[in-house]
């Protein structure tokens, strides 16, 4: 019997194995596919002090390995959320977590502490790393000050578990990670969105309405394993790790870069009903390799001696 | 909240039928009795996961016989996606997340019904023909496209109640698009049904706001999920931005901003 639980500092997971925010609603889209008490945990689609309508259509486009979103944090508001969304889906048998987004640090603030009133949301996660807002959003991810800011500001009114999610979108993510965990973040999530971009060359035009937007799926995987892995060694609080995660060994792969838990984002488009596959086969990867708990897989990886790419010393590059 | 439950299920390809060099018909069959299906509702169909075709592609009912557990897909080959769905060996399972969406609401009992559909748009209507004629009611296609290569399933149309067609070359049918045809002069509608391409489309919604006629349309905003979890395929409509894939594809015109 392989023992699956996590302690995200402090939040109970029962497998590492939670959903990304953005790619699964509120769960309830999924319920006809699969049972929420096989994940960890689901975090809910972003939500913003006040109703917002989200980015024009068209939003998506489908890339080799991938897609572009640009849905612009479409949501009804937190008070929508607490008073319609809250009731039906506070009995779910796993860790709810809500994605608190914003354009000031006012509104983090007050989101946040709404949040924080509800019995059943064991923690949110602060996106301050969304590639589709205008203001705010990714803003405040690009700069270890801005998130600095954001975190302090929240800290002070959340006392739940804080998740902090981070951009790829920056020269070192790991100097914004260690700002976040300064400010008293409980844990990190990364990768968001990487900002890209796709062209209808008959037509001579962007695909979508914003023109850039987020790029997820497969193929941002290498990407996400590396800056967890380099974050890993950055800080010490836990890092749940997420980016193209379409399957147990993906998964895997992730822990053994240093991440306590992943969170699958994407490919539940694919496959709705893959997350508990995910941690069934994690499982399945400890009876095969005799590890009686998941938590041996968390940066087990095993270098031997770590050589230092060509750039960085006095040969040529190639 | 939708009020039905979808399933994913592997559906075995018992048969594909070359329309013409653009077009496909797709027979997939299981053993089991296939979950229950309404005219307008669509399948997300799982095509390889290769690098091209990552995500799955939102397809129409075409006709269902729950019967003997058949289920009908109208394909037209437009991307690496369609083609490699139209080239799946027959007997090879391919896995389907059905049925998704809402579906056209039925006709009243004294409705006089106009369906339109234009290209590969027909696909929902003939199943949508085949449940308003077992209704007890009169059912009346107009079905448009290019050419007559173009125009789709006549035979099966036809089973179902008459049919009108146009073709912009006139090779078939009256010459024009389906809004210029002269049944829509001569005969009396109360009820629209339609589906094709969003210009067409657009052209019947304004057709029918300007007779007062109840007007439906089937959209086909790009989608990544169906299930109503990314909010991409969002339509612009009076009530917000929704999605198309579970408050559509079929909305009425008078919720739309066109």
């Amino acid at each position: 019997m392989v023992d699956q639980s996590i302690d995200l500092n402090g939040l109970k997971l029962r497998n590492p194995v939670m959903t990304a925010s953005g790619t699964f609603g509120f769960g309830e889209e999924f319920t006809d596919f699969m049972d929420l008490a096989r994940i960890g945990g689901i975090v809910v689609k972003g939500t913003t002090l006040r109703h917002r309508e989200g980015n024009p259509y068209p939003r998506m486009a489908e890339t080799p390995m991938g897609m572009l979103n640009a849905v612009g944090l479409q949501n009804k508001g937190v008070h929508y959320f607490v008073d319609t969304i809250y009731p039906r889906i506070m009995k779910f048998d796993t860790n709810i977590l809500v994605n608190v987004s914003g354009s000031t640090v006012e509104d983090y603030v007050e989101t946040a502490e709404i949040i924080s009133a509800l019995a059943h949301i064991p923690g949110i996660e602060l996106n301050i790393s969304c590639p589709n807002v205008k203001e705010g959003g990714m803003a405040f991810g690009t700069t270890a000050i801005g998130a600095a800011r954001v975190v302090d500001a929240v800290r002070k009114v959340y006392k739940k578990h804080l998740m902090v999610k981070l951009s790829p979108n920056v020269t070192d993510i790991t100097e914004i990670a260690r700002a976040v965990e300064a400010s008293g973040a409980d844990s990190v999530s990364m990768i968001n969105t990487l900002l890209g971009m796709a062209i209808n060359a008959e037509k001579r035009k962007p695909v979508l309405s914003t023109v850039t937007g987020g790029l997820s799926g497969a193929c941002v995987k290498p990407i996400a394993l590396r800056m967890v892995w380099q974050t890993s060694k950055a800080i010490q609080i836990p890092i749940v790790g997420l980016g193209g995660i379409s399957s147990a060994t993906d998964a895997i792969e992730f822990l053994l870069a240093g991440a306590s838990a992943i969170q699958v984002g994407t490919a539940n488009f694919i496959d709705p009903a893959i997350s508990p596959k995910i941690a069934d086969g994690i499982v399945e990867y400890c009876e095969r390799h005799g590890f009686k708990s998941v938590r041996e897989l968390i940066g087990a990886l095993e270098i031997e001696e770590l050589q230092p790419s060509a750039c960085l010393t006095d040969q040529k590059c190639s | 909240m939708q009020n039905y439950t979808s399933f994913i299920l592997d559906l075995q390809l018992v048969e594909t039928q070359v329309l013409n060099a653009q077009y496909v018909l797709m027979k997939f069959h299981q053993e089991s009795p296939l979950p229950i299906m309404h005219p307008g509702q669509f399948i997300q169909v799982r095509v390889d996961g290769s690098p091209n075709t990552y995500l799955r592609r939102p397809i129409s009912i075409n006709f269902v016989d729950s019967k003997k557990n058949l289920l009908w897909l109208l394909i037209q080959l437009i991307g690496d996606g369609t083609k490699t769905l139209a080239a799946t060996p027959v007997g090879n399972k391919v896995n389907m997340i059905l049925p998704l969406g809402n579906n056209f609401s039925k006709p009243e009992a004294n409705d006089k019904v106009l369906l339109i559909g234009g290209g590969v748009g027909v696909a929902p209507l003939l199943m949508l023909g085949k449940e308003i004629k077992e209704q007890g009611l009169k059912v009346t296609f107009l079905l448009g496209a290019r050419s007559a290569n173009d125009l789709l399933e006549l035979d099966e149309f036809s089973k179902y109640g008459e049919v009108y067609t146009t073709t912009e070359d006139a090779s078939a049918g009256e010459k024009g698009f389906v809004t210029q045809h002269s049944i829509l002069n001569e005969k009396v509608f109360t009820r629209i049904y339609t589906c094709g391409p969003k210009p067409m489309m657009q052209a019947v919604a304004k057709y029918a706001s300007k007779k007062n006629i109840e007007c439906e349309v089937s959209l086909e905003n790009s989608m990544a999920c169906g299930i109503g979890a990314c909010l991409c395929c969002v339509e612009d409509t009076v009530d917000g931005h929704v999605c198309t894939c579970t408050t559509g594809p079929i909305f009425n015109i008078k919720k739309l901003k066109w």
